[in-house]
């Protein structure tokens, strides 16, 4: 096949996944893991920018940033997931999530990189197994294996939640 | 004709209410005995007002209360009924019952009907007995129709009052109205027509009389007549197919008259049995959602974004070509940003002030009732009403007033017994007063009753163990002891006060307000409540500080004063911390960097500074390395994407892009008093 024709059925290829009732989720970096997050629910990604501290607040809690007027909470993953904790680099971002609750809430998570974004049918969708009595379990909704890695898939409004934060 | 008028809605309501407080204050202003044709009138037309347009939306029951209290209200403007204070006082509590049915449409939710009930009769007792001339009486077409035959149609007499035509409306249209509803047949009275030399061309001279065979209800015709009810005569009667005389008709029209009310009242109070008895009182007053504003001032407005527009292009033509010769020119254009800026931060934050009489104006209601339980005579003053401020704070302060003034009429003034005998006037003065002072707004509120009771306080206190008996309180600190959580000295709890939740709770939405309230009573002589506020709740004036790397901005508002300390100065008391020695007082020394859990850069307290600040009635001194710059500062919430902390108010934006946090001396005071668990973890440093 010409590489006119190869495209063309790629681009056939995404179609049809999309129309499979497939959903898109965002990856990122931690360490040697990768996550996923739903599309849709990510606001924006910047660069890591100077933050505020909250006194007496969990060590996980980076701070507050401004976020064009708005004040928005910055979580470091890495230090939720009570992982080991990495310097910031020219490569680390933070990833502006919309949470869902009571009320609607904007919260930043600090990550070591982006990755991809996927298409992913909902039926190749693991459900998570037991790691035992890790934190990560309460917040990951599933599996899903994408090229070579398996990439986990965050339940943000638990993660992120008003009580989880605070 | 199907217009969604359901958008209109919301105006319909904010005028109803609008009128329902001009109706209200009108009625009071009746009541001290003027007996004012112009006053009346007012009222009148408010209740006409809402009654059309409660009919135009379809608010049945609505309109046909407000019918009853406007043709009470009708018989006292044509001098037919004396104003008597009975007749006030039922119309004041229909005005109430009113405001609590417009508010249910308006949310959607149940009414007491009981109570409606119970209004409407007492209505219909001052009305019985008068024949109803008005034969727009909205009762069941079916009682009238005792004679057993259904009419075959309608006998219209039309004759519009002179000035009709003026209103806007046509003669025409409504023959034409009345055309659809069946056959018509029309017999001119042109007999009042003038000679063309005295005729005026907007005037109405022409009658009609009708006859319309049709079988719609009786309802219908009078609805096409609805709007020209007031200026016209208008009589409609049941024409038969046996040519009965209509003065047949009139007398069954007002034999059914009296019935008809009782059927009314009937079925209202069935209805309410039906219903459960809840009593669904409208808590607060809803929050209207629109505001009105000066033309004047939106000028005003349009004139400084003009100038701003002017300054921008200036700065822009000015950055385009850049050297270094042209820096005057640009620090002038800058200047001029930041006065023109400063201008429209003033002009909008004025558009959102409107004058406290808005929040004054429920209390002479308030007194009159309260009074009129409680027996006590009272004299309210209200000086200052036009004194402005935001919107958002007259709302919220709204009920801490109210709350004030209750403790006034309940705790502070006595009864004319009690007052004569203590060598007063009979008459209690209770004085509101509100104004601008610096950039807040003061409002006090004065009475010449018999003061705090710091006995009875103190007593209160050490019984509920707030203070120990053998603590030595001065008068301010026994007052301020009434702020306390759960504090009354009431003996008896009525429904007026006496439950112990209000102090704690008025000065808590003060506070939350930016604003603070103080005490000043004497014993027998009165009592005086002054709270200030500031004139907005976004902006605020702060003080930038520095601890350790950390900068945090204070309220200007709670500093004050900053001294530099000296280590003789300093009392350690085992159990309280360390205490500074400032005059007469001795203050609590908070060492911010211990309250934060963050690493400090300065500890000797020679080295720092010691900022004295004020917050729910203490004073404490809060251990700082530096004192920075003032200015105003933009409150950010912190609740909106995070949470509520103690000891922060919320966030603002620095000009250099980053988040400072402002703090907030009750919760600061609170943390020094309960560390927070939280202490050891130290995080990561972070560079940008």
């Amino acid at each position: 096949m010409s590489d006119e024709e190869l495209q063309v059925n790629d681009s056939l290829d995404v179609i049809s996944e999309i129309e499979d009732g497939a959903e898109q989720f965002l990856t990122f970096i931690l360490g040697d893991e990768e996550y996923g997050v739903e599309i849709l629910r990510v606001q924006e990604i910047k660069g890591w920018d100077t933050v505020t501290n909250i006194p007496n607040s969990p060590h996980y809690l980076c701070g507050v940033l401004n976020l064009r007027g708005t004040i928005v909470p910055v979580v470091d993953l890495r230090l939720r997931f009570e992982m080991a904790e990495c310097e910031y680099t020219a490569t680390t971002v933070i990833v502006v999530l919309n949470i869902e609750g009571e009320t609607q809430r904007t919260v930043g998570i600090v990550v070591d990189g982006m990755s991809d974004t996927h298409n992913v049918i909902p039926s190749d969708i693991k459900p998570s197994p037991d790691f035992g009595n890790t934190i990560k379990t309460d917040y990951i909704t599933g599996l899903v294996t994408l090229g070579d890695n398996m990439v986990m898939l965050l339940d943000i409004d638990r993660l992120l939640s008003v009580e989880a934060i605070g | 004709m199907s217009i969604d008028i359901s958008q209109f809605h919301d105006v319909f309501f904010e005028e109803s209410f609008e009128g329902l407080d001009a109706m209200e204050s009108g009625l009071l202003n009746l009541e001290d005995g003027a007996a004012d044709i112009e006053e009346i009138n007012t009222i009148f037309r408010a209740a006409h007002s809402i009654k059309g347009g409660a009919g135009t939306f379809g608010f049945m029951a609505v309109s046909e209360f407000t019918h009853k209290m406007e043709t009470l209200l009708d018989e006292m403007r044509n001098g037919q009924r004396e104003v008597t204070p009975e007749s006030t006082n039922v119309l004041l509590e229909a005005v109430d019952v009113l405001r609590e049915m417009l508010t249910a449409v308006q949310q959607d939710k149940d009414t007491d009907d009981a109570r409606i009930a119970l209004v409407c009769e007492q209505l219909d007792d001052m009305l019985g007995g008068d024949e109803s001339s008005d034969i727009e009486q909205e009762s069941e077409t079916a009682s009238t129709d005792s004679d057993g035959d259904q009419p075959i149609g309608w006998k219209i007499n039309f004759r519009p009052h002179l000035h009709m035509l003026q209103t806007g409306n046509d003669p025409v249209r409504l023959l034409r109205e009345l055309e659809s509803l069946g056959e018509l047949s029309v017999n001119l009275d042109e007999s009042q027509l003038p000679l063309f030399s005295d005729l005026e061309p907007e005037d109405s001279y022409l009658a009609w009389q009708m006859e319309l065979i049709s079988d719609v209800a009786k309802e219908d015709v009078v609805e096409i007549f609805e709007w020209v009810e007031d200026d016209c005569d208008l009589t409609i009667e049941a024409l038969f197919s046996t040519a009965e005389t209509s003065a047949e008709m009139s007398e069954a029209e007002s034999a059914v008259a009296e019935p008809a009310e009782s059927a009314v009242a009937i079925e209202v109070t069935q209805l309410a049995a039906e219903k459960t008895e809840t009593k669904q009182k409208s808590s607060a007053a809803p929050v209207a959602a629109s505001i009105r504003v000066g033309t004047d001032k939106i000028d005003s407005l349009i004139n400084m974004v003009g100038e701003l527009v002017i300054t921008q292009s200036m700065l822009s033509q000015v950055g385009d070509n850049f050297t270094e010769e042209m820096l005057p020119q640009l620090i002038d254009g800058l200047a001029q940003l930041e006065r023109n800026t400063r201008e429209m931060q003033e002009g909008v934050m004025r558009v959102r002030m409107l004058p406290i009489s808005f929040a004054f104006n429920r209390f002479p209601r308030l007194v009159h009732d309260l009074t009129d339980k409680s027996g006590k005579k009272v004299d309210l003053k209200l000086t200052g009403e036009q004194t402005e401020l935001d919107k958002t704070v007259m709302e919220k302060i709204g009920d801490p007033l109210v709350h004030l003034v209750r403790n006034s009429l309940d705790h502070g003034l006595e009864t004319p017994e009690v007052r004569l005998a203590a060598g007063k006037n009979e008459t209690g003065l209770l004085n509101l007063n509100a104004y601008h002072q610096g950039g807040n707004i003061v409002i006090e509120i004065e009475d010449d009753g018999a003061g705090l009771n710091e006995e009875k306080i103190f007593n209160k206190a050490v019984e509920k163990g707030l203070v120990n008996a053998d603590d030595k309180l001065n008068p301010e600190k026994i007052h301020e002891l009434i702020f306390m959580a759960g504090f009354s000295t009431a003996d008896v709890v009525s429904d007026i006060s006496g439950r112990g939740v209000g102090m704690d709770v008025v000065r808590k939405n003060i506070h939350s307000l930016g604003g603070s309230i103080e005490i000043a009573s004497e014993k027998n002589v009165g009592t005086k409540f002054t709270i200030r506020l500031p004139l907005t709740l976004a902006i605020m004036d702060g003080q930038t500080i520095r601890v350790a790397n950390e900068n945090y901005i204070l309220p200007l508002i709670s500093i004050v004063e900053s001294i530099e300390i000296k280590d003789t100065d300093i009392k350690q008391v085992s159990g309280k911390g360390e205490l500074y020695k400032l005059r007469d007082d001795y203050v609590p020394v908070i060492r911010l960097y211990e309250v934060f859990n963050i690493e400090p850069q300065i500890t000797d307290l020679e080295d720092g500074l010691l900022v004295v600040v004020e917050g729910d009635g203490q004073k404490v001194g809060l251990f700082i390395d530096d004192l920075l710059g003032q200015q105003q500062v933009v409150i950010k919430s912190l609740e909106t994407n995070y949470r509520k902390v103690v000891g922060l108010s919320g966030a603002t934006i620095l000009g250099d892009g980053t988040v400072a946090l402002i703090l907030d001396v009750p919760g600061l005071i609170s943390l020094y008093r309960e560390p927070s668990s939280k202490k050891g973890l130290v995080k990561p440093e972070r560079a940008a």
